[in-house]
């Protein structure tokens, strides 16, 4: 909404000639093309040396003249240096290494930004982004210019891209001039940390969007006009303030000059606030706030809820509270004037960002955790240090460790399979009381985007997303869920039996193929879920009845457990040795000091980095030994099963064994998956399936137990009795129609084994399947 | 070196004077921790010194806890102003002060930008009126630098009678007949305080943002200089400061405000007008106080020293004495007020000394939520409330009232557009006792904000956290309160422990019955009751390694005899109550008569709780 931009010739910013804009002619060329002000630089003129500034300027002009020694006033900045150095930067900077998705279809070995101008050339958008990490590797002192000085940086970048760009594309036509948006300033990152020597200086960081304000017009030049001579002038507002000209030069009448409201110059302006994101506060501090101003174009880039990444200069503006009153409040406003911004969580709902989940790990503490990696007992020591105050569980911890890991992601969207799951999810389930929630509550307080929901306390809707109307606006938003917040992270979920089944049933879509598909208010859409699931189920009947199967126990649809990687049991042992390392423990935990503690187990800060860095750095592959490991254990475990007429494994274990796999590697900090990770997959997958599958009645493993909730030799049983009643049936010769009740008692007094009702039913029904009666009411009619 | 006189009527001064010599030695704060504490008592308190009896710019103390922390600011550290007299340019310092003096230079060179931070301080929430009584008296004992005359003492027993406000309407109808609570001093003042009239009527137009319903007393806009970062949200802190009142401050929020006058001064319309309100509040409602030193309080009982000196050790050695014939005076007047149930009585005392004394990872310890169930109707618990009320200095009752519970705040929430923290009642200091009466529960529906707030109590007595919704996401803060649930059953908030009560009298009229159990107690005597719960949480404790040993074993004995009965929990759960045992008798040690007692304790208790029971049938 810039309305009619009149450039001010004096104004170092200005640099070209301003052409007024001439509509259906064809322009080109940087005289051609009209600048645009910078309000998110701020007018020099704000700054008490205007004319030393213009001095400044004047030297510019006669820079060549005078040699290569005039910089900015008050700045080491040589505009001739300053641009030549950063013609060179665009020439010539390559990164080959380069995973920005910006950059995604670009040749990375071949000048970076040159590209970049060419794509402006194509797309007729006219900004520059530019990375200030490439900027400091390319020319460390430019970089240091750039940060301290960017409000006379950056236009003199400005001038050197125009002339780079209209030099190669002179026939282009751009809106304005091209603008240079330097972000990922390394100088700051955290709000906390922004401190007075900051000031003036280009910053940048990170944060979550809280409020916007409406678009304020905010004035740039004030146009007046003499009411008695039609003579008008134009006034740039400096300060804010504008200086009524009390004079008109051209017939000196005093106090006739009027502000024009219709031809002044505006721009647009937003105040946007921004609140520190949870992750960076230090724990019980409450987070703090930044205004932030957008100008122009970054108006209405951002709504609330945005997590953004903020590159601009910081500034300070003192309080006059009463222009009458000489005290002062001694107190700035302070405020960022934004050049650039990023969206850190935009990508997160639709594909990948590795950017925003980098965290920043210092030499130092790499070092640190790659000496961890490396001592052999790594996988022990770690699975220890998680939630030290449970006691023992040691293969459920292993287990959880390995999900905090989880396995590498495939892509085979291209063969038409999709993406293959890379999360492990677990299931605890076991007597009240054995710490179940408190593992649960470690977990979410150890992963960075964990989420925490007790199962009888969500809904459908609360885990994946709602449609809300936002009152103000009436405008429909999407309202994201647990699951969804939880993407790339953990969604800890409670009391998972008292879930209600609808509520359970979205869990079928995430869990496997880990996405959310959303039909709502006329949004639909399909949100990526990429979580982790780590639940926790209590037994039916309270405590846990070691006569039934874990479907029996926890009445979970086979469905839902099928998709569980690993499924523990937590109950109490009772046996006199766990007694007493139980007792141990808890007690040392009462007396024992907090050294001694820390001591003993890993600091709860490097195991939550060295899962970080693991899970950012490392993609482990599967070598050739271990995928013949995995063939061969797959091939066991069917094996075992075809024994005794049953199918123990699907394909469904053999995924998540090679999960576990990479995970465990993965915590080796090893790019390949060997013999001994798939040995350790195995021996936990064996664990959890000898405590869940095992079929109380035979006391064998039966994976089917999980496939189909029911154990195959409690199939084989209703099989069999579907052909006593049949043989019975048969054997009372040609008669249409029996008694239902008659039929359930013959059967009973015919058979050895008890009989109840529900597998004389099933009986019925599965001869019912075969055609051969039905039963309607309370006969049974044969076909 | 500045005399005590010169520190309390012009601080000011004395830091100019400072900043003129370029000494530093003031800033260290182990040096002014002593220098304050040697004239402390001279030093009026926010706290019982109504504000206009105060002088500006006058060094004060204020007793509180920090709601909310406002974002850093930056001023002016070092300006330069031009001296009127001799027209030469004079360095000033800025600190300690909200206002420069005229004719600033804001383009001077020398201006140094430095940054503080502001937070929001509230009188402790809660805090119990003897607890304020006394700090009062002792504090009005010396009041030099003011004109006040301590003929307030009316006003103080006003604020006793405005926390019986917070209790709903019905039960003030008991609360007029010939009194109850058995405070003999607050009957002697009951009717005069009546009469006077209700000072400071305009702050109810000004929300203050107090944690609890019906709490009084000043709020303070604290400047904080030093040491940022050792502050968290709800510390309770001592802060000596320097008063600042200067109208200069107060923001006039035009509802109207003139467009124009805003488009030419864009720095003014980044504040809504709620955030204005939020942020600088008239200075004569809230007061604005340049913290030149604070000191972290762990108790706020008066008649405990506070600071870890000497003084306090001898204090604590003195009283490790007569700690367990204290005990058994508390104990036995505890019994009495339970109706003669002694187990009861043992377990109340053990909770009222509980405390979260350390955290493993998530696990809380030393929290000890005591459950009493079976508690007879009728006004029994608010009178049992008043009763513990008497006895520790901060405590909170809610009445879990379906109405209460569908429309309280609980749980303090981000208001983006004050851009401040709006208080809930789980805002709380540490050690506050939080009685929560479920016998005022009754059947019916709880709306979604009903149940948010259940989760945060049940959250509360598990985790011993809150967490505070910012709307975006929520922030968990760690919390330090002892939660005592009076019920008729067993209570649907899970809890440590759960004691049966079994009246041993039935007294016809429990009013009277409980009047006189209270009236029978010397002042002196309810004063040693105090400093002995405070005192006993404040303690060390250790286990030594034989005990350990003693107690593993018999961990196992215990299983092996009957694995379904004993399990992890009730370990935790014995661990505790050994622990508060020992204390409590004012050993520091655990020893094996400790650990007896304590099982033997427990054991009583759980056979209640089985016996209740088997009479109730099916209750899990």
């Amino acid at each position: 909404m810039s309305l009619g931009i009149e450039v001010d010739m004096s104004s170092p910013l200005m640099y070209g000639t301003p052409s007024s804009r001439v509509e259906g002619t064809p322009r080109s060329g940087v005289g051609g093309t009209p600048a645009r002000q910078r309000p998110d630089l701020g007018s020099i003129r704000k700054a008490p040396q205007v004319d030393l500034h213009s001095d400044a300027d004047g030297a510019v002009a006669s820079e060549q003249a005078l040699g290569q020694k005039l910089v900015i006033w008050g700045t080491d900045v040589n505009v001739g240096t300053c641009k030549e150095k950063f013609q060179r930067f665009l020439q010539r900077f390559i990164d080959p290494t380069s995973n920005e998705d910006e950059n995604a279809g670009l040749d990375l070995n071949e000048p970076l930004y040159m590209q970049k101008l060419e794509e402006i050339s194509v797309v007729g958008e006219p900004v520059l982004n530019v990375n200030c990490s490439h900027v400091q590797s390319f020319d460390a002192d430019l970089y240091r210019q750039l940060i301290s000085y960017p409000q006379e940086v950056i236009p003199t970048f400005d001038m050197a891209v125009n002339e780079l760009f209209f030099e190669r594309f002179p026939d282009s036509i751009l809106e304005h001039q091209i603008q240079v948006r330097p972000y990922n300033a390394l100088k700051t990152r955290n709000m906390r940390s922004l401190n007075p020597e900051d000031i003036d200086q280009m910053i940048t960081i990170s944060g979550m969007v809280i409020r916007t304000s409406q678009l304020i017009p905010e004035m740039q030049e004030a146009f007046f006009q003499c009411q008695v001579c039609a003579f008008s002038t134009r006034v740039e507002v400096d300060r804010g303030r504008i200086a009524e000209p009390a004079v008109c030069r051209n017939c000196n009448t005093t106090h006739s000059l009027a502000l024009i409201h219709n031809r002044s110059a505006f721009s647009d302006k937003q105040m946007i606030k921004v609140q520190e994101s949870p992750d960076d506060m230090p724990a019980g501090q409450t987070p703090h706030t930044t205004i932030v101003y957008a100008h122009n174009d970054l108006v209405d880039k951002v709504q609330p809820g945005d997590r953004i990444n903020i590159t601009g200069i910081y500034r300070a503006v003192p309080m006059r509270e009463n222009p009458r009153q000489s005290n002062v409040k001694s107190v700035y406003k302070t405020h960022i004037d934004v050049i650039h911004f990023r969206k850190t969580d935009e990508k997160r709902l639709h594909g990948l960002d590795e950017d925003s989940d980098q965290k920043l790990f210092t030499e130092e503490r790499v070092q640190i955790l790659k000496e961890l990696a490396s001592k052999p007992d790594v996988y022990d020591r770690l699975s220890s240090a998680l939630a030290p105050s449970i006691y023992e569980h040691e293969d459920i911890k292993k287990g959880i460790l390995l999900q905090l890991f989880g396995g590498t992601r495939k892509d085979f969207s291209q063969t038409g399979r999709g993406n293959f799951r890379a999360e492990v999810n677990i299931l605890l389930c076991g007597d009240p009381g054995t710490s179940k929630s408190q593992l649960l509550q470690y977990v979410f307080n150890l992963v960075p985007r964990g989420q925490y929901t007790s199962g009888k306390g969500s809904s459908a809707v609360g885990l994946t997303a709602y449609v809300m109307k936002d009152p103000e606006t009436k405008q429909l938003v999407l309202q994201t869920g647990a699951l969804v917040l939880s993407d790339n992270g953990i969604c800890c979920i409670d009391e998972f039996d008292k879930m209600s089944d609808s509520t359970r049933s979205v869990l079928h879509e995430v869990m496997e193929q880990q996405t959310l598909s959303i039909a709502k208010a006329g949004i639909i859409c399909q949100l990526n879920a990429r979580t982790s699931v780590l639940a926790a189920a209590n037994p039916v009947e309270s405590q846990w009845n070691p006569k039934k199967t874990t479907i029996e126990n926890i009445q979970l649809p086979h469905t839902l457990l099928s998709r569980f990687d690993l499924i523990f049991l937590m109950l109490d042992p009772q046996d006199e040795a766990y007694d007493r390392r139980l007792a141990h423990h808890l007690v040392a935990l009462y007396y024992q000091s907090e050294e001694q503690i820390e001591e003993e187990f890993l600091d709860m800060a490097v195991l939550k980095d060295y899962i970080a860095y693991a899970r950012t750095y490392i993609n482990p592959r599967l070598n050739e030994e271990a995928s013949q490991a995995l063939i061969e254990a797959y091939v066991d475990m069917r094996k075992i099963g075809s024994g005794r007429g049953m199918v123990s494994a699907y394909p469904r274990q053999l995924e998540s064994l090679i999960r576990l796999a990479e995970a465990h590697a993965k915590v080796r900090f090893s790019d390949k998956v060997e013999t001994i990770d798939v040995e350790e997959a195995k021996r936990l997958q064996r664990e959890a399936l000898k405590q869940s599958a095992t079929d109380p009645r035979t006391g064998f493993v039966d994976i089917s137990i999980l496939t189909t909730g029911m154990s195959a030799t409690a199939r084989k049983r209703k099989e069999e009795v579907a052909q006593a009643l049949k043989k019975m049936i048969q054997s009372k010769g040609k008669t249409p129609a029996m008694k239902y009740q008659q039929l359930f008692d013959d059967l009973r007094g015919q058979s050895e084994a008890a009989i109840t009702k529900d597998m004389f039913e099933e009986a019925l029904r599965a001869l019912a399947d075969e055609d051969y009666l039905t039963v309607t009411g309370k006969t049974v009619r044969l076909l | 070196m500045p005399s005590s006189h010169d520190w309390i009527n012009k601080p000011l001064g004395v830091v100019e004077a400072m900043f003129g010599k370029k000494t530093n030695a003031w800033k260290s704060t182990p040096f002014l921790c002593t220098y304050f504490c040697m004239f402390s008592f001279q030093v009026p308190s926010l706290n019982d010194v109504p504000l206009h009896y105060l002088k500006p710019n006058s060094l004060v103390k204020f007793r509180c806890l920090v709601q909310d922390m406002f974002d850093p600011e930056f001023y002016m550290g070092v300006y330069e102003t031009v001296d009127p007299s001799t027209k030469a340019n004079v360095l000033r310092c800025g600190k300690y002060k909200d206002v420069t003096e005229c004719g600033v230079d804001l383009n001077s060179r020398n201006t140094v930008t430095a940054e503080r931070q502001t937070f929001y301080c509230v009188p402790i929430p809660g805090e119990s009126p003897w607890a304020k009584e006394i700090s009062f008296l002792s504090a009005a004992r010396v009041v030099p630098s003011t004109s006040y005359v301590p003929s307030r003492q009316k006003r103080s027993y006003e604020e006793d009678d405005d926390d019986m406000d917070t209790q709903p309407q019905k039960q003030r109808e008991p609360h007029t007949e010939p009194h109850g609570n058995g405070d003999s001093k607050r009957q002697e003042t009951e009717a005069p305080s009546s009469q006077t009239t209700t000072p400071s009527d305009c702050s109810s137009h000004l929300d203050l943002n107090f944690p609890l319903p019906g709490e009084r007393g000043p709020a303070c806009l604290v400047k904080v200089y030093e040491g940022l970062d050792s502050f968290k949200l709800n510390d309770t802190l001592e802060i000596y400061g320097i008063l600042s009142v200067n109208p200069v401050l107060t923001v006039i929020v035009y509802p109207h405000r003139d467009p124009s006058l805003l488009l030419l001064n864009p720095t003014e319309s980044m504040e809504t007008p709620e955030e204005q309100r939020a942020h600088d509040p008239p200075a004569s409602l809230v007061p604005r106080l340049h913290m030149l030193y604070a000191r972290p309080l762990q108790h706020n009982n008066p008649l405990l020293p506070s600071a870890p000196t000497e003084d306090q050790s001898a204090f604590v050695s003195s009283f490790l004495v007569e700690m367990a014939s204290v005990r058994a005076e508390l104990l036995a007047y505890l019994t009495h007020v339970l109706l003669g149930d002694g187990l009861a009585a043992e377990y109340l005392l053990l909770h009222l000394i509980s405390d979260v004394y350390t955290r493993r990872d998530v696990l809380p310890l030393g929290k000890f939520t005591l459950n009493l169930s079976g508690c007879p109707l009728n006004s029994y618990t608010e009178r049992l409330y008043q009763i513990v009320q008497q006895l520790v200095p901060c405590s909170y009752r809610l009445s879990m009232s379906l109405h209460t519970m569908n429309s309280m705040r609980l749980v303090p929430k981000k208001d983006y557009v004050a851009n401040r923290l709006v208080s809930g009642a789980l805002q709380l200091a540490r050690n506050t006792s939080l009685f929560l009466d479920e016998t005022q529960l009754e059947q019916g529906q709880l709306d979604s904000s009903g149940v948010r707030n259940i989760t945060a109590l049940g959250n509360l007595i598990s985790w011993q956290k809150v967490d505070y919704d910012f709307s975006y996401h929520q922030m968990e803060f760690p919390c330090n309160i002892n939660v005592l649930v009076t019920s008729e059953g067993r209570s649907l908030l899970p809890s440590d422990c759960q004691v049966p009560l079994q009246p041993q009298v039935t007294p016809p009229n429990m009013e009277e019955y409980l009047t006189t159990i209270h009236m029978a107690q010397f002042t002196s005597q309810i004063n040693k009751f105090r400093v002995y719960l405070s005192l006993a949480r404040t303690l060390d404790y250790s286990i030594s390694d034989e005990v350990t040993k003693a107690v593993e074993d018999d961990f196992v004995d215990m299983r092996k005899d009957d694995p379904q009965s004993v399990t992890a929990e009730d370990l935790h759960r014995m661990l505790v109550v050994a622990r508060l045992l020992s204390l409590s008798l004012g050993q520091t040690t655990l020893s094996r008569d400790g650990w007896m007692r304590a099982k033997h304790i427990d054991m009583l208790r759980r056979s209640r709780t089985e016996q209740q029971k088997s009479l109730n049938g099916n209750e899990p």
